[in-house]
C-alpha cells in the first residue's frame, strides 16, 4: 500500500542566489562577454544568468593559475593543508545551504544532497587536507612533485562532489587548477569560488570558468595546462584523449559505465531489491557507476522481479526540496529526451517495459522509474548507457554465464554481486572487469576509497591514496 | 668483440669432426623467426629481410593480428596463475638469459648489458608477489565496511620496444610479472628472438610474449588501433609525430598510452614501480561488515 505523506519540503530561502554571476577569475568575479541561463529542472524556472566562457576567459584563467602556481606550490604542505582543512570546515558549516542549491539546480532529492553529496564533499576535502604535508609518504617517491596547472572538467550529476574529487587532490599536492563545471549546473561550483574567498585562499589557485562543451575544449587544449581531469561522457573522453596526444599533459578520464548487479538464488531478496533500487534510481540513475544491467539467476528472477516491483511503487518521484522525495527531477530537457529515445527503442526492440503507477508533476522534466524484462545482450539498452531511471534485467544460470555477460561490454567502471556465499564473492569480484565492485551493498563512496574505471569506463582512479598520483610526478 | 657484422654467424671453431681435418666445420645458422603463441612461424607474408646479412621475418598486419589473438587467448590464465608461479617463471628466464650470455655478445651486445639485462629479469621476478602489497590498500573507510584496493592486470599491451637489449626485457619485465600479456614489436630483430627463445624454454606459458620483428612504424598502427588492445608502450618510438599519431589512434578505444620518454633513457638506472603500475588496474572491493 502506498501511505500519503503531506508535503515536508525544505525552505529554500536558506540559499541566495544572485541573479548573475561572472567568471571566477584570479580571485576576483569577472563579467563574461556572452551569458547563459541555468535554470531548475524540476520547475524550468530560471536559477541565474552566469557567464559564459571564451577562449579568452580561458587564457586568463589558466595565466592567473600559472602565477599563482609558483608560490602554492612553494608553500609549506602543512600551510597548503591548513587551507584546505579550513575550506571542508565551511562547506559543513555552509552545507544546508549549499544542500538546497544544490537541489534547485541539478534536480536531485534535498534527502540525497543533504545526507550524500554535501557530507562526501566536506569529507574529501578533509581526506586530501591530510596527504598535503605527507605527500613523501605517498608511495611516489621520495620528492614528489606537482604538475603545474590542472585543467578539469566535471560533470551535472555530482557538480560539487565532482568538484571536490577534483580540487582537493590537485590543491593538495600543490598544483593550481582552471575549473568548468557543466553547463546546466554551474552554481554551486561558483558559491565553492565564494568559499575560496572566505577562506583567504591566495588569488589565482583556484579559477572557475563557467560555459559549455566548447569552454571545456579551450581548457582541454590550452597549451599551458599540464594536467587534465575530466569526468562525463566515454565520447568526449575520446575527444580528449585524442587532443592530447603528442603533448606532455596527463590525464585522467572518468567516462561511462553499464554496470552489471549480479544477484544470485541464494541471496537475500529484500536486501538485493534495495541494493538494486539503490543502484539505478539513486540520483535518477544519473551516476555513471549505477547498476543498470541486473543479471539475476533464472530460479530466483520471478521471485526478485515481483518484489522489485512492489518495491518500486513505493517510490516517491517529485519536488526535489520534499524530504520525502526518493527520485527527483531529470537535469535537463535534453537528457529527459535521450532516456525517452533509449526507453522507446528498448520497447521497439522487444523488450518488456514497467513503471509503478506514478504521477508526475506538470512542469520540469520527469521520467518515471522503469524497468526492462526480456532484455538481451543485443538490445540497445543492455549495451549503452542510459544515464536515467531506467533497469534493463537479464537472467543467467551458471556463474560463468553471468560472468560472460557482466564483462561483455566495452564498459568497466562498477559491478554488484549480491550473495550469501563468500568464497563465491571473492571468486566472482576477481573475475569482473570493473574498477569498483560492491559486494552486498552498492552505490557506497569515500574519500579513501579509488575509485575509477577499467577499458573504456577511463583510467587514473580518484580518491584514496591513488588518487594523488594523477596529480604527481 | 670482432667487428665484423656477419662475424657471429659461425660460431666457426674447428671441430675437427670425422674427416674433415683441419677444415672449418660448417656451421649451422640459425633462422630468424617471429614468435607468436609460443610457436615459431615465418611470416604469413612470406616477407624477409636481411640484418647483419641473415633473413629476419618481416612481420605483416596479420602477423600483428595474429600476435593479439595469440596475446589475448593466454591473458586470462597468465592473470590468474599465482604470483609466486609468475615469479618463479621470471627467474626461469633470467638463468636462461644467463646462459645464453654468450650467444648475445656473439650477436654484438655488449656483456655487461646482457648481465644487466638477466639481472633486470630477477628484480622484476622479485616483484610478482610484492607489488600489491606495496599499491594496494585497505581503506579506512568511513562506515562498516570492508574496503580493499588491488592491482589487476590491464589485459594485453602492445610494446615499441627499446632498440637495446637491456631496454626490450625492461619494458617486457614490467607488463609480464604483473600478469598482462604482450606483443612486442622489436627494433633489434636478432637478439629480440633470440630473447624470445630464452622466453620459451622460461616455462612462461605460449602467447604471453608474442616478439614481431620487420618495421614497428608499419605494424605499429595496426596495434594502436586494435579494439582488443588494452594498453600502447611506446618506449621505444623515436619518432614524436609517429607517437602522436599511435596515441591518437589509440584514443579510439581509449587504450592506456605509455609515451615515449622525453629525453634518452638511462636504463641501466632504477625503475621505480612506475612501468609496473603504469600496466595494472586497481579494482576496489566494498563489502559491509556486520552480524
Amino acid at each position: 500500500m502506498m501511505f500519503e505523506y503531506a508535503p515536508a519540503p525544505e525552505s529554500r530561502s536558506i540559499v541566495d542566489i544572485a541573479p548573475s554571476y561572472g567568471l571566477f577569475i584570479d580571485g576576483e568575479f569577472a563579467e563574461g562577454k556572452d551569458t547563459f541561463k541555468t535554470v531548475n529542472p524540476a520547475s524550468e524556472e530560471v536559477l541565474s544568468e552566469v557567464a559564459l566562457g571564451g577562449p579568452e576567459d580561458v587564457d586568463r584563467a589558466v595565466a592567473a593559475a600559472r602565477r599563482a602556481f609558483g608560490s602554492w606550490s612553494a608553500l609549506p604542505g602543512s600551510e597548503r593543508a591548513k587551507f584546505l582543512f579550513r575550506i571542508a570546515r565551511i562547506i559543513q558549516e555552509r552545507s544546508r545551504e549549499l544542500a538546497v542549491l544544490e537541489s534547485l539546480d541539478n534536480g536531485k532529492p534535498i534527502r540525497e544532497s543533504r545526507d550524500v553529496d554535501l557530507p562526501l564533499v566536506a569529507a574529501h576535502f578533509f581526506y586530501y587536507a591530510g596527504w598535503a604535508d605527507k605527500l613523501a609518504y605517498a608511495g611516489l617517491g621520495p620528492d614528489p612533485r606537482p604538475l603545474g596547472v590542472a585543467g578539469q572538467v566535471i560533470p551535472w550529476n555530482f557538480p560539487m562532489l565532482m568538484l571536490a574529487w577534483k580540487i582537493a587532490p590537485a590543491l593538495a599536492a600543490g598544483n593550481t587548477v582552471v575549473l568548468k563545471p557543466a553547463e546546466t549546473t554551474p552554481l554551486s561550483a561558483l558559491f565553492f569560488a565564494d568559499i575560496c574567498r572566505q577562506a583567504e585562499l591566495p588569488a589565482g589557485v583556484v579559477n572557475i570558468v563557467t560555459g559549455a562543451g566548447d569552454t571545456g575544449r579551450y581548457l582541454v587544449e590550452h597549451p599551458d595546462i599540464d594536467k587534465v581531469a575530466f569526468t562525463g561522457s566515454t565520447d568526449v573522453g575520446r575527444q580528449i584523449a585524442r587532443a592530447v596526444a603528442g603533448t606532455r599533459k596527463k590525464v585522467t578520464l572518468e567516462l561511462g559505465g553499464k554496470a552489471a548487479n549480479i544477484v544470485f538464488d541464494d541471496a537475500p531478496i529484500d536486501q538485493a531489491v534495495e541494493g538494486i533500487v539503490n543502484g539505478i534510481f539513486f540520483n535518477q540513475g544519473h551516476v555513471c557507476c549505477a547498476g543498470s544491467r541486473l543479471l539475476v539467476q533464472e530460479s530466483v528472477a520471478e521471485e526478485l522481479l515481483s518484489s522489485l516491483k512492489r518495491r518500486m511503487a513505493t517510490l516517491r518521484v517529485g519536488d526535489p526540496l520534499d524530504k520525502n522525495t526518493d527520485i527527483g527531477a531529470i537535469n535537463s530537457a535534453a537528457q529527459l529526451e535521450r532516456i525517452r529515445e533509449l526507453s522507446e527503442v528498448g520497447a521497439a526492440e522487444g523488450a518488456e517495459r514497467w513503471s509503478p503507477p506514478c504521477d508526475l508533476p506538470d512542469r520540469g522534466f520527469w521520467f518515471a522509474p522503469t524497468i526492462f524484462t526480456g532484455v538481451t545482450q543485443a538490445h540497445r539498452i543492455a549495451r549503452e548507457e542510459i544515464f536515467g531511471p531506467v533497469l534493463s534485467v537479464l537472467t543467467f544460470r551458471t556463474p560463468d554465464e553471468a560472468i560472460e555477460k557482466a564483462n561483455n561490454t566495452p564498459y568497466g567502471l562498477s559491478a554488484g554481486i549480491w550473495t550469501e556465499k563468500g568464497s563465491r564473492i571473492l571468486a566472482v569480484a576477481d573475475k569482473l572487469r570493473a574498477g569498483v565492485v560492491w559486494a552486498n551493498t552498492f552505490n557506497k563512496f569515500d574519500p579513501t576509497s579509488p575509485f575509477g574505471g577499467y577499458k573504456e569506463s577511463g583510467y587514473g582512479r580518484e580518491g584514496g591514496r591513488h588518487g594523488l598520483e594523477g596529480y604527481l610526478a | 668483440m670482432p667487428e665484423s657484422s656477419v662475424s657471429h654467424r659461425g660460431f666457426s671453431t674447428p671441430t675437427g669432426g670425422p674427416g674433415v681435418g683441419s677444415r672449418h666445420r660448417l656451421s649451422v645458422r640459425k633462422t630468424y623467426k617471429l614468435f607468436i603463441g609460443g610457436a615459431f612461424p615465418r611470416s604469413e607474408s612470406g616477407r624477409t629481410y636481411l640484418v647483419n646479412g641473415d633473413n629476419v621475418a618481416l612481420a605483416s598486419r596479420k602477423d600483428a593480428r595474429d600476435a593479439v589473438t595469440a596475446a589475448r587467448k593466454a591473458q586470462p590464465k597468465w592473470a590468474g596463475a599465482t604470483a609466486y608461479n609468475r615469479g618463479q617463471i621470471l627467474y626461469r628466464a633470467a638463468e636462461m638469459l644467463e646462459g645464453r650470455r654468450a650467444e648475445f655478445v656473439a650477436l654484438g651486445v655488449d656483456g655487461d648489458e646482457v648481465d644487466a639485462a638477466t639481472d633486470r629479469l630477477v628484480w622484476y621476478a622479485g616483484w610478482s608477489d610484492k607489488l600489491a602489497q606495496v599499491i594496494g590498500a585497505a581503506n579506512p573507510v568511513a562506515g562498516p565496511y570492508f574496503n580493499l584496493s588491488a592491482p589487476e592486470p590491464t589485459g594485453v599491451v602492445g610494446v615499441v620496444a627499446p632498440s637495446s637489449l637491456l631496454g626490450l626485457v625492461s619494458v617486457i619485465g614490467p607488463a609480464i610479472v604483473t600478469g598482462n600479456t604482450v606483443v612486442v614489436l622489436a627494433t633489434n630483430p636478432q637478439a629480440a628472438i633470440t630473447l624470445a627463445e630464452v622466453l620459451a624454454t622460461s616455462d612462461l606459458p605460449g602467447g604471453v610474449v608474442n616478439m614481431l620483428t620487420g618495421d614497428p612504424a608499419g605494424t605499429a598502427p595496426w596495434l594502436a588501433s586494435h579494439d582488443d588492445v588494452n594498453a600502447l608502450d611506446l618506449t621505444g618510438v623515436t619518432d614524436p609525430a609517429l607517437a602522436a599519431d599511435l596515441e591518437r589512434s589509440a584514443a579510439g578505444t581509449l587504450k592506456r598510452v605509455l609515451r615515449p620518454p622525453a629525453g634518452t633513457v638511462d636504463f641501466t638506472a632504477d625503475p621505480g614501480l612506475q612501468p609496473m603500475t603504469a600496466l595494472v588496474e586497481i579494482k576496489t572491493v566494498w563489502h559491509p561488515k556486520g552480524f
